[in-house]
């Protein structure tokens, strides 16, 4: 058994190490940055690479309306955070379901965008270059969407049913840092699907 | 380290108190259910020795084969699936399982946690490598079943397209290697992350990030670089499996794809992986080093920050694989330089090393012996290296013997030397009984010289002109006698391994009772029973300086007193 070393003389200071959720989550953001980052350089090197259409020029549209959705979800799950650990339950139920209407709205116009491309403009991943860079390219960020969605829908049950409260705030704020990469993952694959590629 | 951080503390306890009692059923439930880091870094340590020894099976079957001209012992294909088998399995179902499995059992211990920071998460990644590696091997009896060898992959371990466009690779066969790589690389994932929340997140008091044992130290810096390595193969397997399945265009060169993005997305994992290899032989090396040599490691902080900066450097050399694909000028120079770079850290942390043993009481138990043997033939794979690493050199030389000589010897020379030295080293840790040294020594010098016999040839072969990956050759080309040379050292590496293998077993039920502290050594895992109790230390341990037994074994010259 331990010798000496666990001495009972209390250790001087301050000893907090960071918590390891946290460290986990950003270590796992890192790994997915990575990921991400091939898709997105295979997207741009291919971009005008196709030998047939349809191209993105004929065939895209902005989704304004449902970016905004995202990106605004990344301030109300902020806000849930924020009333998680001021305890206030209510609010942060609010919230939470806030952001979730919200990361739905943005899926459905993806599927939307999917039902058009695919039988109005008969693109699909096998059609060209094009279709294969951007049905991978954004069906990857989509099932990060989807799998933030789950999560973030397990807690919003568990809220309902009254098992969440102030202590489980430096765990939610771990599941928001998912949702807030998942969303800035976003804004990089905007700007390369529809301004840069298009 | 915050709240309820452990395990169900009752369900560990009962899991590994109830030992020898019970059937083997019970005993199997328990290592199957296992969360504890020490079950499951044995079992990945077992998991890439079974492996090591089954993909040593088909580098002696490689060697058979090309030990004669004009041989038929293998056909063309078998060939083909052994060398592709060979090296897959050996990079991700012996080399990173076994450092991940030192890393799961010693880590918690260095840095004085009860276990990792995800016991579950744990668990859950060694049984998807496992899975991983299974699915791999079960190609050899899926899809084609046994004629031939199955349809086991047969396209390199580098995979190049477009061989392995569905028009050139029917069947399964690639599509095993990359969801078995997938799968496995996805548990890689969950073992990197717990790495490095446990040395953040749970180290003892006192444990500052200056005063954390090496070896943790380049678990963490492997653990960083895992993360953006194994990701990037990942994707380039998901694209892979797209063309293949969905009739995607990524690698598909009729329909305006490339072929040499494939390349880049292989290396841009292939070359950091080598450093996720290489860098727990280090982590190895420093602790084993400063122990037989009675020294504290010179250089300590020097040490650290070479760790970081060859997992900076290694991110950006990937092209010198591709020299002779016909890059630009510009590019062919900025990897040249940046290959180049990688000798500066590399080359502090040899001299730290020599430091170490310079003026120390040196022991040459067998850990010390294999962790010596490391230094001078890391150093050769480094300057042969440098020599790849010159593109003109490159061009004459890219795809020959030359080049499997030098990786050899980085990854037999530098990481399976080293892997050795850490099993000696923390085996009686693991099981309370020492190895026999006499078995050791025995194979240490018999694994030493079929080593050189083997790999120092090959290097000839290559200047020579014998390309890689050939599954036999005409008898005028002069090959003949340096093949056969290079088949026996094969041979003998072979048993050497057999030797070692033997005292595995022979040590755990007679080897000598090792007690905590065999070596004298001075970080904390030496400080608990061995094998340790499943909750590792009774007492959360605070430590004060970088070798904290020392300072329990010398009160009277604490090292607390010369460290700021």
């Amino acid at each position: 058994m331990s010798t000496a070393l666990a001495a009972p003389a209390a250790y001087e200071g301050e000893w907090r190490p960071p918590y390891r959720g946290r460290i986990a989550m950003f270590a796992l953001i890192t790994g997915e940055s990575a990921l991400f980052t091939i898709f997105v350089v295979a997207y741009l090197f291919y971009i005008g690479k196709s030998l047939s259409g349809p191209t993105p020029q004929q065939v895209l549209e902005v989704p304004i309306f449902g970016t905004i959705c995202l990106l605004s979800s990344s301030l109300t799950i902020w806000l849930a955070e924020r009333a998680i650990a001021r305890n206030r339950l209510n609010a942060f139920a609010f919230w939470l379901g806030f952001t979730i209407c919200l990361g739905l709205i943005f899926l459905g116009g993806t599927a939307i965008e999917w039902h058009k491309l695919i039988y109005r403009d008969g693109l699909t991943i096998s059609t060209n270059l094009f279709g294969t860079t951007y049905y991978s390219l954004v069906g990857l960020h989509a099932s990060h969407v989807i799998i933030g969605l789950t999560m973030l829908t397990i807690l919003f049950l568990f809220t309902i049913a009254g098992r969440v409260g102030e202590q489980h705030a430096e765990r939610i704020a771990v599941l928001a840092l998912y949702w807030h990469f998942v969303d800035a993952v976003w804004v990089v694959v905007f700007t390369v699907v529809y301004i840069l590629g298009r | 380290m915050s709240e309820n951080s452990l395990p169900l503390a009752g369900s560990i306890e009962a899991a590994s108190s109830s030992g020898s009692a019970g059937t083997i059923l019970e005993w199997l439930h328990e290592w199957v259910v296992t969360v504890d880091h020490k079950r499951l870094g044995i079992l990945y340590i077992v998991y890439a020795i079974f492996f090591l020894l089954v993909a040593g099976a088909q580098a002696i079957a490689i060697r058979i084969q090309l030990a004669v001209p004009g041989n038929h012992f293998l056909s063309a294909q078998a060939y083909n699936r052994f060398f592709t088998m060979h090296g897959t399995t050996m990079v991700f179902l012996v080399g990173m399982p076994i450092l991940f499995g030192f890393a799961n059992y010693i880590v918690p211990l260095q840095v004085g946690a009860r276990d990792m920071a995800f016991p579950r998460l744990n668990a859950f990644s060694f049984w998807l490598t496992a899975f991983g590696g299974l699915f791999l091997y079960y190609s050899f009896i899926g899809g084609g079943g046994l004629y031939g060898v199955g349809s086991a992959p047969d396209v390199g371990w580098w995979a190049y397209a477009p061989l392995t466009a569905r028009a050139f690779s029917p069947g399964h066969a690639t599509d095993y290697w990359a969801l078995a790589l997938i799968l496995s690389g996805f548990g890689t994932l969950g073992t990197a992350i717990n790495i490095i929340a446990t040395v953040i997140s749970m180290r003892c008091k006192g444990m500052t990030m200056m005063r954390l044992p090496l070896f943790s130290w380049l678990m963490l810096v492997v653990s960083g670089l895992t993360l953006v390595t194994i990701t990037p193969l990942t994707a380039a397997q998901i694209m892979l499996v797209i063309d293949r399945y969905l009739g995607g265009h990524f690698f598909d060169t009729q329909a305006g794809g490339s072929a040499v993005v494939w390349m880049h997305f292989f290396w841009i994992f292939g070359h950091p992986e080598v450093y996720v290899l290489v860098l727990p032989a280090f982590g190895i090396a420093n602790e084993v080093i400063p122990v037989f040599s009675r020294k504290a490691i010179f250089g300590y902080p020097a040490m650290v920050a070479a760790s970081v900066g060859i997992a900076f450097i290694s991110l950006s050399v990937w092209a010198h694989h591709m020299f002779t694909v016909g890059m630009t000028s510009f590019s062919n120079t900025f990897f040249v330089l940046s290959t180049m770079l990688v000798g500066i850290p590399t080359g502090i942390k040899i001299f730290n090393w020599l430091a170490t043993i310079w003026g120390g009481k040196i022991r040459f138990a067998t850990p010390m012996l294999f962790c010596t043997a490391f230094l001078f033939q890391f150093l050769l794979a480094g300057l042969t290296g440098i020599m790849l690493a010159v593109a003109p050199w490159n061009w004459q030389l890219h795809n020959s013997y030359f080049v499997v000589a030098h990786f050899h010897y980085v990854l037999v020379g530098a990481i399976v030397f080293c892997i050795f030295a850490a099993i000696y080293y923390w085996y009686p840790k693991a099981t309370g009984r020492m190895l026999s040294e006499k078995l050791g020594k025995w194979h240490f010098w018999l694994f030493l010289i079929g080593f050189h016999v083997t790999f120092d040839t090959m290097h000839f072969l290559g200047i020579l002109g014998m390309p890689r990956s050939i599954y036999t050759y005409q008898p005028d080309r002069g090959w003949n006698t340096l093949n056969m040379i290079v088949s026996l050292g094969g041979i003998i590496q072979a048993i050497a391994v057999l030797i070692f293998a033997f005292n595995l077993v022979w040590a755990y039920f007679r080897g000598k009772e090792a007690g905590n502290d065999p070596w004298d050594a001075w970080t904390l895992e030496w400080d608990t029973t061995s094998p340790p109790p499943s909750y590792n230390f009774a007492q959360e341990p605070i430590v004060r300086s970088r070798r904290p037994l020392w300072d329990v074994k010398h009160p009277e010259d604490p090292d607390w007193e010369y460290e700021s």
